[in-house]
């Protein structure tokens, strides 16, 4: 049983295909690296996953007990947040509002819940700080937090490393593995980083403008996409 | 000075007006936390324009002016707040256009009846005799709405604020959240512009937000801040205003000036240290 599958999905913008009948499923344990080129459709892929766009054909299923409000999702960053006066324990804690239901307030387990995930992100020490006043990989680390408050299951994150440093890049690609493989979390990345595709995930889908590939890490190295970027097996 | 309090306090339509004042500014405070994070500080700019817009047709067409205003205001804040993302025109660009029509339309519609009287004077730069019982009544009500609403989906409204496309994704109804907001700002800009007038009300929204963002760096503390600079603000600025002889939208404004300034200094000297 597979986590989530998408069969012939189609989304559009404004009458525009931007996915066309995409077929492919994630199932427990697995880390998939969305790849293409810009405005390929990836984000729009994700904002389908997530609810926050209809499809206008075919169908996303969830199972093995997930649902979407289940997902922990680390957008892109946008301009709001990077003067937002926050602390990054107020900003990890909004990330166990969907298991509240209509309850307002956060309750003792959610407050541990927000201090687990910033102890295994090892910010503990920057948790008081403003969040507008951390560096870009720490605002990173932070919003994976949240994402962790959100789901212990499945967490799909939009080009995480955009606009940081290659150490930062580095770093969080670990940080992201070892919740994969440590802590049994489903992950889906959106990157244009290859190099991270091949070593660290167990699957590829790569969108393009004509046809589509998707399958293991393996298959795409040796796949016409992976000769063109990645010069076929060469390990 | 405690003769002039007491002298101030004596009359019943000052005291109206601060009351209805004082929690006006405590509301506005608390949106504007929400719409000056979200890059909507303008909104009350424009919003307010409609409203005059709204008083001056209603007073010509022998309407009652408040209810009128706030249906047309309230239909306003809509169109800004949650039509700007689906059209093509920028928010921005649409509450500049939207204001400026609005102003003309009231100025037309005054000018071809009344002229330009002392009730438009007052619309524009505000009065502190304006203020009726029903008045009171209302802004107790919008401001109990408020402080209740803001209280009970304070971590909501955070989340939303801080980003909206995580809230949505995770369960929380973003939509109904901007459209409870978009309400509570019409009302509480068109109970206020009559005190602030229609050309200052907006610094009721943005200046105690802005001000205490020099300072504070967490959510809750620049609510919180937000709130008390607010109303204090507000009781010094319609003080001074009749011990100085000012109008009132005036004071306060360069009262929160002063505040802002204040802060900015604070926190400029905090950083040196």
């Amino acid at each position: 049983m597979s986590l989530i599958k998408c069969e012939k999905l189609t989304l559009s913008y404004d009458g525009v295909n931007v996915i066309n009948d995409l077929s492919f499923s994630v199932s427990k344990g697995d880390y998939l690296c969305v790849m293409g080129e810009n405005g390929s459709g990836k984000s729009t892929l994700i904002k389908g996953i997530l609810g926050l766009k209809n499809p206008s054909g075919g169908k996303i299923e969830f199972g093995d007990g997930l649902t979407q409000k289940d997902i922990g999702y680390l957008p892109q960053r946008t301009e709001v947040q990077r003067d937002f006066p926050a602390s990054v324990l107020e900003v990890v804690m909004s990330g166990c509002l969907n298991s509240k239901g209509i309850l307002p307030f956060y309750t003792k387990s959610d407050k541990e819940k927000a201090e687990n995930a910033i102890k295994l992100l090892g910010i503990t020490e920057i948790a008081k700080k403003s969040y507008r006043e951390l560096s870009g990989g720490q605002q990173q680390r932070a919003l994976l937090a949240r994402a962790l408050c959100a789901s212990g299951k499945l967490i799909i994150l939009d080009e995480p490393t955009a606009g940081l440093d290659v150490l930062a890049s580095a770093e969080l690609y670990k940080s992201v593995s070892a919740l994969n493989r440590e802590k049994g979390i489903t992950v889906i990345t959106v990157s244009h980083d290859i190099e991270h595709a091949v070593t660290d995930c167990t699957k590829v889908l790569h969108i393009g403008t004509d046809d589509c590939f998707f399958g293991t890490t393996g298959e795409y190295i040796n796949s016409s996409y992976g000769r063109r970027f990645w010069g076929g097996n060469k390990v | 000075m405690t003769d002039l309090l007491t002298e101030f306090f004596s009359y019943s339509f000052i005291l109206r007006a601060v009351i209805v004042g004082g929690l006006v500014s405590l509301c506005a405070a608390l949106l504007g936390v929400i719409l000056v994070l979200k890059r909507y500080s303008m909104i009350g700019d424009g919003l307010s324009h409609v409203g005059f817009g709204a008083l001056a047709v209603a007073a010509t067409l022998n309407l009652a002016p408040l209810p009128v205003s706030v249906v047309v205001v309230i239909t306003a804040a809509f169109l800004l707040l949650r039509l700007s993302e689906k059209s093509g025109l920028r928010g921005d660009a649409l509450t500049a256009l939207v204001s400026s029509s609005a102003i003309a339309i009231g100025i037309t519609a005054a000018s071809l009846t009344t002229g330009l009287n002392t009730d438009v004077y007052n619309y524009m730069f505000g009065s502190i005799f304006a203020m009726s019982n029903a008045d009171v009544i209302i802004s107790a009500v919008l401001s109990a709405a408020v402080i209740l609403l803001f209280a009970v989906f304070y971590n909501r409204i955070f989340a939303i604020t801080f980003d909206g496309d995580f809230a949505s994704a995770t369960g929380t109804k973003v939509g109904f959240y901007n459209s409870l907001t978009a309400v509570l700002t019409a009302v509480t800009v068109v109970i206020g512009m009559r005190i602030m007038g229609t050309l200052l009300i907006s610094s009721l929204i943005i200046f105690p937000a802005l001000t205490s963002m020099r300072l504070f760096k967490s959510f809750k503390a620049v609510t919180l801040s937000s709130a008390a600079v607010s109303v204090v603000c507000f009781f010094i600025g319609i003080f001074s205003s009749y011990a100085f002889n000012i109008p009132a939208g005036a004071s306060i404004v360069l009262v929160n000036l002063s505040a802002f300034i204040i802060f900015s200094a604070v926190s400029l000297i905090k950083k040196r240290t």
